[in-house]
């Protein structure tokens, strides 16, 4: 929310995202000049997080969120590429809609564009070689991806307002419960719909353009036979 | 095809509706955003002290103009992933009837 963590955090969480930016335009550069080819999937991977952090749906606890999209993009390109694509749609958001906020800007980039990605990219790499059912590495992935940036997000606030005014780790600790208490049972269906549209829409791609996830390494060309063997 | 991906999709948005609508009629939810409720905490954990140190730029003159813009957001999403899983569907199912590439790309090996 705009203007809702003092401009000390505001800053922190600046440095700490830029960093992470500045690496994956870096990374974007390089991989589009040398796989021209990777632009649709790129788009499709920018498109899935525009589609899922529009979406507010109806949760357990009688409020609404929204999904944050970006598990397909962290196991297609990395964490550092998704970072990139994450800040367009919180500009976008922050811009006309009001939603986010230019001076959290920042720390929504960590939430959403770092460590939730970095997570879902761990845990797919982690699922892969412990040779899962696919599509539920997948699933994993992007729920987990999900959860844990709404888990940031608390972890931020309660930097920021710890009880009592003053940041010791018990007046951190008392905070964080009130905050992720907001987030965390709320988002836990919404992560599940993500991870599971997030495996069905990686099912559509390996179907039609498994070439260039095998190019990128995302998958091995065995388990694509695989896949496709079970799907075709 | 096997469909047992979709139908496990299926049966979690199922899930997901019936909650909704149970959740929805056994309890006066008010389904207003997560997003928004930090702000409650924050003034009950400062005693009402902290005052937001900027506005939004620009805020939709209403609920109406909001959904708009995060229709228009979804819909170009939408757009941009059916074109291109459709455009490579169908280059895929042509290469397969024509039994050639449609593209020259360095050939390595064919799945």
């Amino acid at each position: 929310m705009e203007g809702f963590l003092p401009a000390i955090w505001c800053a922190v969480w600046f440095v700490l995202s830029i960093p992470a930016i500045a690496f994956g335009i870096y990374k974007l550069n390089k991989l589009v000049k040398e796989k021209r080819e990777i632009l649709p999937l790129l788009a499709v991977a920018g498109a899935f997080i525009f589609v899922l952090s529009s979406l507010k749906m109806p949760s357990v606890t009688g409020s609404c969120s929204h999904p944050t999209g970006t598990g397909i993009a962290a196991i297609m390109f990395g964490p550092a590429i998704t970072a990139v694509l994450s800040i367009i749609v919180l500009i976008y958001q922050a811009l006309f809609l009001a939603h986010g906020g230019l001076t959290t800007l920042g720390a929504n980039v960590f939430s959403m564009g770092i460590v939730g990605p970095v997570v879902s990219y761990l845990i797919y790499k982690a699922g892969m070689k412990a040779k899962l059912n696919f599509y539920f590495v997948v699933f994993l992935a992007a729920t987990l991806g999900d959860w844990t940036t709404y888990i940031v997000t608390s972890t931020e606030l309660a930097l920021a307002f710890p009880a009592g005014g003053v940041l010791t780790f018990g007046a951190f600790l008392s905070s964080f419960g009130k905050f992720v208490a907001i987030f965390a049972i709320t988002q836990v269906p919404l992560a599940i719909i993500e991870g599971a549209v997030s495996a069905l829409l990686f099912k559509y791609v390996v179907e039609v353009k498994s070439d260039i996830l095998i190019e990128m390494k995302v998958i091995g060309e065995p388990l694509v036979r695989k896949l496709r063997g079970l799907s075709a | 095809m096997s469909r047992k991906l979709e139908f496990i999709v299926l049966a979690i948005l199922l899930i997901f509706t019936a909650q909704f609508f149970y959740i929805s009629s056994t309890t006066h939810a008010e389904y207003s955003g997560a997003d928004d409720k930090p702000a409650g905490v924050i003034e009950q954990i400062t005693g009402g002290t902290y005052k937001p140190i900027a506005e939004p730029i620009w805020e939709p003159p209403s609920g109406e103009i909001e959904s708009l813009l995060f229709g228009l957001q979804a819909a170009f999403g939408a757009g941009i992933i059916g074109y291109f899983l459709g455009y490579y569907r169908a280059k895929k199912n042509y290469e397969n009837e024509l039994g050639c590439k449609t593209k020259s790309k360095p050939e390595k090996q064919s799945l």
